[in-house]
């Protein structure tokens, strides 16, 4: 029986040990920490976007009218600052258009090696962690296209946009251990300051990331209070129905 | 033509009463159908799969006039229900959420069959019409997952009918058929479109009705497996009606009305705080659009399909993988005529038999647990000794249909040695050290299953006792 036991634990232990490799396989993400409901560092979110990012990657799902109403914004404020891109007409997009941009998706293959992606739903797909991950881990790799490659996204087509703001960042990797049992370590180190401070740089990647967060799903700024009233009506309602059921069943003996 | 029986209604009741047998239906079905008074938790979920159809139906109506079943137009359409329709990202939760919460209900409507042998006394037909039932839901929603055009529901699509293609002879062409084009594209998702629209609102509805017709024919079964109707006749509301009955309304329409609630409560928690379920509901993958040219690092299929997935998983031949997936599915079907048992409710059969139930409960979630993880070599085996426990429960539920006259240790040798026979034929690979030793190691788990529903009820008589079961329902 001990025997018995002993298996049973050794063949339970075995697949708990492989759950708990496989969830830590890949690169360690950093906690964005992001709050959609923080409206500063939304509208900065979507400043940064607009003038950093939207050049390759549309919004394609959402409108400019929607964000500057959820932001607090008026349409005439979001005109002016938000709105670059054109219409076929080559006129300014109206408020109420789809962000959409001018990158040419066979042009912009080539130049990159794959279009840059629409990226109104990359907060859902790869979630705020991912991307706020993302895009502290450039560094310089001079064997890149770009000149530069990502921890968390390894071989990106992307350049790192963002670098006159954080500075650049080179990999440096010691093992430890010898043979099959060496461990690598690697950490990215700032070698040239960018116009930020490093906590300057990680609020940017943050606003950044929260407008993207948002921008996923932008329901999710009142779902949450819907639900609240929606459960104390259903809380009340259970009390009540309890209390009807036990009224009516008084009688079944 | 039979005559209809008199009634009193006046006015406007009694004038449709005249030409049309409305409180005649209501009195057949409702306030004068006998059901037995010790309902109990497992009888909330057949009215809640039809209260969940009812979401479904009606929140899928509202989506279908926003949506657009056009490979270049799907995706954004889903997009726009969620950013542009007022209230749209409401009703597309509650489909979404009510996809889960569809077989949440109907897993436990399933099981409490099992466990109270509904199935039995003349109510093999009411179990046909409910697997019917099931499959005509596994079959909507499959489609349905196609709908919003990410990239599960395109590669979830893919491989479940690239499944038809393993199939000798006439597979390549089933499957082109299936999906009216050499590949997966616009032809696929607009009759996926229509069949989703047509199966939830006319097949499963009409399947639901007769499944009810059946059942209040028959009678309900209970808790205890006494059938009401055999017992002392004579009720406060009737002289006829069976003594253990009550009026389906009001008594168990009040009840349902908490079980809604308390169900509702549960459903908007997930709608309204996690409309994603964790990942397992609306998977992150979905909310990149369909692209043929990049595969997913892991396809998982939806969570409520993830048992079947395993099984499929479970043997590395792609045909008898597809083969075993689908027997896995129609040995359910048959499933009355493998518990010969005459007790119904295992509240009166041997505790080897609770064992072997609950037991099944516990692989069917390690197998659904294990389809939506990676493979690896320890889940791998973990998913095929599961397969294992899977088939083998139905020959030990049709062995424990005669407990007294039972040869365990006969069965239990015999049913270990097919085990052993199918490792060493069909997947022992000389060489593969590390499989090897899996396969020996996790070789635990289908002998202690073996052995809690065989062995001991063989060695140890208290296991073996079925009780006798009473003359009248007990409790309510």
């Amino acid at each position: 029986m001990k025997k018995f036991i002993a298996s049973v634990m050794f063949a339970l232990s075995a697949t708990l040990m492989a759950t708990t490799v496989m969830a830590s396989g890949g690169v360690e993400l950093e906690h964005a920490n992001v709050d959609i409901h923080n409206k500063d560092s939304l509208q900065r979110g979507v400043k940064y976007y607009v003038n950093y990012c939207m050049g390759c990657h549309s919004l394609n799902y959402s409108r400019y009218n929607r964000i500057a109403n959820d932001l607090g914004l008026t349409d005439e404020q979001a005109a002016k600052n938000l709105i670059f891109t054109r219409d076929d007409n080559g006129d300014l997009h109206k408020t109420g258009a789809l962000m959409k941009n001018g990158m040419s998706q066979k042009q912009s293959a080539e130049w990159f090696g794959a279009p840059p992606p629409d990226l109104t739903l990359v907060g859902r797909s790869r979630g705020p962690d991912w991307i706020y991950s993302y895009l502290k881990a450039f560094y310089v790799d001079p064997t890149r296209p770009m000149g530069v490659n990502n921890t968390v996204f390894p071989n990106v087509g992307m350049p790192h946009v963002l670098w006159e703001l954080q500075g650049l960042q080179e990999k440096h990797c010691t093992k430890e251990g010898e043979g099959e049992h060496a461990v690598e370590h690697c950490e990215l180190k700032t070698v040239k300051a960018g116009s930020m401070t490093p906590a300057e740089y990680d609020q940017t990647a943050r606003d950044l990331t929260n407008f993207l967060a948002y921008v996923g799903e932008p329901a999710a700024l009142n779902r949450t209070t819907y639900g609240v009233f929606t459960l104390l009506f259903l809380g009340l309602f259970a009390i009540i129905a309890y209390f009807l059921k036990k009224e009516y069943w008084k009688d079944v003996h | 033509m039979a005559e209809r029986p008199q009634h009193n209604y006046t006015g406007f009741l009694g004038w449709v009463e005249d030409r049309f047998p409305l409180m005649e239906t209501w009195q057949a079905h409702l306030a004068g159908y006998y059901a037995p008074k010790n309902f109990n938790f497992w009888y909330f979920f057949g009215s809640l799969a039809m209260l969940v159809l009812v979401i479904q139906i009606v929140s899928g109506l509202f989506l279908a006039f926003h949506y657009k079943p056009d490979t270049s137009l799907a995706f954004a359409s889903v997009e726009y229900i969620m950013r542009d329709v007022p209230g749209g990202w409401f009703i597309r939760y509650m489909h979404s959420t009510g996809a889960s919460a569809f077989f949440i209900v109907v897993y436990l409507h399933m099981f409490r069959g099992l466990i109270y042998g509904s199935y039995k006394g003349k109510r093999e037909l009411i179990w046909l019409i409910g697997m019917a039932i099931y499959l005509a839901l596994m079959a909507t929603a499959f489609m349905g997952y196609l709908l919003p055009w990410g990239q599960m529901s395109y590669w979830g699509a893919q491989v479940i009918i690239n499944l038809f293609n393993t199939i000798p002879v006439i597979g390549e062409g089933l499957s082109t058929w299936i999906r009216g084009d050499f590949v997966l594209g616009d032809a696929t998702l607009n009759r996926f479109f229509a069949l989703h629209f047509f199966l939830p609102s006319l097949v499963l509805p009409a399947l639901v009705f007769v499944h009810i017709v059946a059942l209040h024919a028959v009678g309900s079964n209970n808790p205890d497996g006494v059938e009401i109707k055999k017992g002392p006749k004579g009720n406060r509301w009737s002289d006829t009606a069976p003594t253990d009955g009550i009026p389906f309304h009001p008594y168990y329409s009040v009840k349902d009305i908490l079980g809604v609630v308390v169900f509702l409560i549960g459903f908007f928690a997930i709608l309204f705080f996690a409309p994603e379920g964790g990942g397992y509901f609306m998977e992150a993958p979905n909310f990149e659009p369909a692209n043929a040219l990049k595969t997913p690092l892991h396809i998982a299929p939806v969570w409520y399909f993830t048992p079947f997935y395993t099984v499929l998983r479970a043997i590395p031949d792609p045909f008898f993988g597809t083969l075993a997936m689908f027997a896995a599915i129609a040995v359910l079907f048959v499933l009355p005529w493998i518990d010969r048992n005459p007790i119904k409710s295992w509240r009166y059969r041997t505790s080897a038999h609770k064992i072997n139930l609950i037991l099944f409960a516990v692989v069917f979630l390690v197998l659904g647990w294990m389809g939506v993880e990676a493979v690896t070599p320890a889940f791998k085996e973990l998913g095929t000794r599961m397969t294992q426990i899977y088939f083998i429960f139905f020959v030990v539920l049709w062995i424990h249909s005669n407990p007294s006259k039972a040869k365990y240790v006969m069965w239990f040798g015999i049913l270990l040695a097919a085990v052993v026979g199918y490792d060493i034929v069909f997947r022992y690979t000389p060489g593969d050290a590390g499989a090897t030793s899996q396969m020996l190691m996790q070789f635990i788990w289908p002998v202690g299953y073996l052995a809690l529903t065989l062995l001991l009820p063989a060695f140890k008589a208290s296991c073996n006792e079925e009780k006798p079961v009473p003359e009248r329902v007990t409790g309510h």
